[in-house]
Order: C-alpha cells, then structure tokens, then sequence
C-alpha cells in the first residue's frame, strides 16, 4: 500500500535539470532510507515530496491526490519535513521553537489549547530535551540543536514524516539514539518515515526500504539485502567495496575499500621492526 | 506600554506654550467651552498627538515586518530606500510640478511601492536574499537622497517650506484631516499583519521549515510585504520619513516581547511612543524647535553605526 509517490518527477534550481524523470514508492507505516551522493538530489527530492519545490514535470501524490492541490496547511498537517538546514531565529527559547510545530493545527485567530501543549510535551520527552526547554537554541550543541528540531517536526503530530539528514552533526551514541527513537514513532504511531542518511550501515540496518539515487534518479530501490550491493556503492558512489552480512542484524555491512591500507599489511602489526 | 503612550498624550495635550491645566484639558475633551484652551487643545495638539501615534504605529509596524520578514535589522524600509522613495516623488512634485496637499500624498504612497517593486525585482534570485536587498536598498537609498538634495537647493524659496517636511519628517501643522487616511489604512493594513503573526514568526525558521509547517511562502510574503509598504508609504506621505522610526522600534520590541513572540503589537506601540515622545522634545524640551525626524534621527543614527560595526565584525549583516 502506498500513501505518498513520486510519478516522472523532474525538477530543478533555473536551467539546471537535478531531478530527472524519477519515480518512486514509499511504502506505507514503513522507515524509508534514502542515500547517495552529494549533489545527486535527494535534498530536492525531499523537497519535492513536501512541496517546497514545484516539480517542471511530473507530479507528487499522496493519498490519491496530486499535493500542488492540496491547500498548503492542510498537507502540513498529514506530511511533516525537517529541511537540511533550518534557522533557528535569535535568541529563541527550545520551548518556543518545538511549539512552533503546532503551527498547521492552529488558524489565525485559534488559542493554544491543551492538545498543543501536550503535542508539545510529547515532542520534547521523546527527543529527551525537557531538560533543556528553557535554554536558548542558539547556546546549544549541534547534537542538541538538532534533536530540538526533530522534536518540533514530532510536535506536528503528521502521518508522514520526512528527515533530511536528521543525524547530522550528531556523535554515535545520538545519531543511534535518534534512529532507535524514530523507530518508536514508526512502531508506536506507525508514522511512515523517509530520511535522506550518508551513513549506509545504518540505513541498511534501520530502514526496512532503501532507495539509492544516482543523478537524479533512482538507481536501485528495496529490500536493504537486495539494494546494498557492491556493485550499487560501485555504480552510486563510486567507490569500491565489501559487503558482509551484520553479525547483530543479518542486514547487509558495507566496508568500503580505498586505494591504501586495504590489505593486511605486516608494517601495521605490533610486533613489526 | 499602552500606559505609557497613554501617559505621552496627556503630556502633549497639556503642554504648548503655555501649560494647560490637566482639568482644563479634560473639559475641552469632553466638549465644554473652555477660553483660551479650547483652540490650542481640539486643534492644535489632539490632531498632532492623533498623528503622532497613527504615524508611529505604522512606521512601528512596517518596520518590524520588514526585518522579520528578512531576517536582519538592517532591512528597515527606512534603510532600504522605500520612504526615501516616498520622499524623493513628493518633493519633486512640489518644487518642480507645483502640486500641493492629496496629490502630492497619493504621488508619495504611489512612489513607495514602486521603489519597493524596483528593490524586490532587483534583489530577486530565486527567492529574496536579505543581504542582497539591503545592500541593492541603501545604494538606492543614497541615489534618492542625493536627488532630494539636488531638487531642494535648487527650489525657491516658497515651496522650500513644504518641501522641507520630506526631508525628515515632521507633524507640525496637523490637521484631523490628514488623521483620517492615515487611520483607515493601518486599520486595514496592519489588521492584515496583525493576523498574519503566527505565519512570519514561522517564516523566520527559514522557508524550507515555514512551508513545510504550512506557510504558503510565496503569497504570504507578497501580501505581507505590499501591506507594510503600503503602510510605510501612507505614513510617509502623511508624516513625512520620521527618521529611524521604523528601523528602530522592531528590535525595541523584540527585547520586550522576548525573541519567541510575535513583536508585531509591541512594534506599534513603541513606534508611537517614539514618534510622540521625538515630537515632544522637539517642541518643549530643546532650545529650538525641530520636527520630530531630527530627533528620531538623533536617536537612530548612533545604532546603525553599531549595527553596521557589528556586521563587519561577524562577516555578515546583523
Ligand atoms: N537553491 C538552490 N539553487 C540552485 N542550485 C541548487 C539549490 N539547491 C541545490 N542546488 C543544486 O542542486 C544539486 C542537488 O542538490 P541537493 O541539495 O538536492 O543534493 P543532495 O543530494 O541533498 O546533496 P547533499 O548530500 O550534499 O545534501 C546540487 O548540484 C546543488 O548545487
Ligand atoms: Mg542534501
């Protein structure tokens, strides 16, 4: 079943094509993964999908419905994104921004109710940064400020939630953290989930679809086992490599291989002279 | 804050030459017939004082939706050109065509939006780049500047004391006549902002994140920004460019709204304060008399200093 698709999508910044023609699925109640290399597009597939870019051609559906169409809040309240690099204004509190996530659920002359309030709460327990409501965003980490942002695309309560790069800037332990807690939401809400990562481990291991786009199109899609090949890192990224199965998950475990230190070399050992 | 205005009222109305009785001016403003008060109280400082916060709030506001809208202090329509713009077609009109009274305003309110058409159109690279605007604006700025300097020394001498208002703006010689444009348009006009609030607070999180929490971006900054030119313009052809106003009173609201409200109410309302409190001292409190503008432009001009030092500072414009 599927609730949002792309059909024949091209888009681009003036002249310049950087989508080309794509298509693809997202599966419903699912954690999609999206990768690729720098450039080839995903941020603006990602914005296509939640129309903040209008395609030259083809179009995005959701439920049935081409989202051109749909009126601008009312998609903001079933499709959620969290755009690569977001402001956050001077000065405000982590608070004032995750409530900004109820923006879509509020009209121009409704008060804030308890339903938001609790939206909100919800958002900040989830991220675990109740602790820092008070503080200034501005003040925080990089780790920090971008669960605060997570936690404001939480707050918008949306069926379909899509993350671009949501673990960027974040050490191991968060960028785990935060996949672990987007599973919850997937399993809990069963909010369907597509998020742009560069870490192609995790992705295998997270995500139960995997699109690689190439160019600004899709290069392969599905399974992470079938998907992850080396002959797809060959062909997408460019890079050499070794898949092995991940001794913890069974998922596909990429080792990328470059031009040194790829052998077993003697010079490397302990006891060498 | 509203107290506060409230409390620069009473003081404008009691003031003049001469000190009206706080009482007298009562009696007056409940239609008695008070000699010797009556004329300086109903037509001279009601309308003055009227004009004073009417202006105010427009300039308060227009200012304050402009640098949230661009994200930077520094894009004040002030700034930028859009009352200079109002300034320069005003002038012109008087010193060179003659004109006088409405068609002179209209010419005014006319030449601000396109001025503020010309500036957009110029910055405009798919999407507004604040930086751009702002630097595209001072430099248009200081064009129309010079030219209203060029048309001046060149005016004779009898219309150089009407032209003189557009200089920096002053309420000098306010009559409820003028009153009553000035309050149609904030009515409509900021009640158009005032609603919009929850929108540009979201519109500062970038336009990527304010889209996708269900802005539609490209009409809410159109109708937004035509609203608070069209403010800016009608203030200025009514008030004339109080210096400053407009570039100052957003980030005054700013720190007393905190960074997390929308500043829009308090932006108006510190606009009127200055505008009335400006005019204040520059009929009572100095030497000699100056318009309103000399003293806002006073206040003003040491933080744009600032403002400027502070973004070559930190590479960026504040
Ligand atoms: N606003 C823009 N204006 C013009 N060109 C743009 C704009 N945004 C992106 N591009 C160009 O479009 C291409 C694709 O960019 P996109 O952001 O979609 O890549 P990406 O796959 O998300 O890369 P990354 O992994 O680095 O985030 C790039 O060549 C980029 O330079
Ligand atoms: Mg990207």
């Amino acid at each position: 079943m599927t609730r949002l698709a792309a059909e024949g999508l091209s888009a681009g910044y003036g002249q310049t094509p950087i989508l080309r023609d794509l298509t693809l699925k997202v599966p419903t109640g699912a954690i999609t993964a999206i990768v690729g290399a720098n450039a080839c597009g995903k941020s603006t597939l990602l914005r296509c999908m939640s129309r903040l870019l209008r395609p030259s051609a083809g179009r995005v559906v959701l439920d049935g419905r081409p989202v051109q169409g749909i009126p601008t809040r009312a998609l903001a309240r079933e499709l959620g994104m969290l755009p690569q690099s977001p402001i956050a204004p001077d000065g405000i509190t982590v608070a004032d921004l995750v409530s900004h996530g109820r923006h879509p659920h509020q009209g121009p002359l409704s008060r804030w109710t308890a339903a938001d309030d609790a939206a909100v709460a919800t958002a900040l327990e989830a991220t675990r940064i109740v602790d820092l409501a008070d503080r200034d965003v501005d003040q925080l980490s990089g780790g920090q400020r971008q669960r605060v942002w997570i936690a404001m695309a939480l707050a918008q309560e949306t069926d379909v939630l899509l993350l671009d790069e949501p673990t960027t800037f974040l050490d191991i332990a968060h960028q785990v953290e935060i996949l672990d807690l987007l599973v919850d939401l997937n399993q809990s809400r069963g909010t369907t989930i597509v998020m742009v990562l560069h870490d192609l481990n995790l992705a295998a291991r997270y995500a139960d679809h995997l699109i690689a786009v190439r160019a600004g199109r899709v290069h392969a899609a599905g399974h992470p086992d079938t998907v992850l090949t080396e002959d797809t890192v060959r062909q997408v990224f460019g890079v050499a490599c070794r898949i092995l199965p991940d001794p913890t998950s069974g998922r596909p475990m990429m080792l990328p291989l470059g031009r040194h230190r790829t052998t077993a070399d003697p010079s490397h050992r302990k006891d060498a002279p | 804050m509203l107290a506060l205005v409230v409390a620069g009222v009473a003081l404008t109305l009691v003031t003049g030459p001469s000190l009206t009785p706080p009482l007298d001016v009562l009696r007056v403003l409940a239609g008695q017939e008070v000699p010797g008060a009556g004329f300086a109280v109903l037509d001279l400082r009601l309308p003055r004082a009227t004009l004073s916060i009417l202006a105010g709030m427009s300039f308060g506001l227009g200012g304050a939706v402009f640098q949230t809208l661009l994200r930077n202090a520094l894009a004040s329509p002030d700034i930028i050109g859009i009352s200079a713009g109002a300034s320069a077609a005003a002038v012109l009109a008087i010193v060179v065509l003659g004109w006088s009274g409405a068609a002179v305003s209209l010419l005014a309110v006319a030449a601000g939006l396109l001025v503020a058409l010309l500036i957009f159109g110029l910055a405009w690279r798919d999407g507004l780049a604040g930086a751009r605007l702002i630097l595209i604006g001072i430099g248009i700025s200081a064009m129309l500047d010079s030219m209203i300097a060029y048309v001046l020394s060149r005016a004779p001498a009898w219309s150089l004391q009407d032209a003189l208002r557009w200089l920096t703006g002053s309420v000098n010689g306010a009559t409820l006549g003028q009153v009553w444009p000035l309050a149609l348009a904030l009515m409509l006009l900021g009640g158009v902002l005032l609603l919009r609030r929850a929108n540009l607070e979201a519109l500062r999180l970038g336009d990527d994140a304010a889209a996708a929490l269900g802005v539609p971006i490209a009409r809410e900054k159109l109708v937004t920004v035509m609203a608070a030119v069209g403010l800016i313009a009608v203030a200025t052809a009514v008030a004339g460019p109080v210096s400053f106003v407009a570039f100052l009173s957003g980030p005054i609201a700013r720190r007393i709204a905190g960074a997390g409200r929308s500043p829009l109410i308090a932006a108006a309302l510190v606009g009127a304060l200055l505008v009335l409190l400006g005019d204040y001292v520059g009929q009572h409190l100095l030497p000699a008399r100056y318009p309103v503008g000399v003293v806002t432009g006073a206040l003003g001009a040491p933080y744009l200093i600032y403002l400027i030092i502070l973004s070559h500072r930190t590479g960026r414009p504040a």
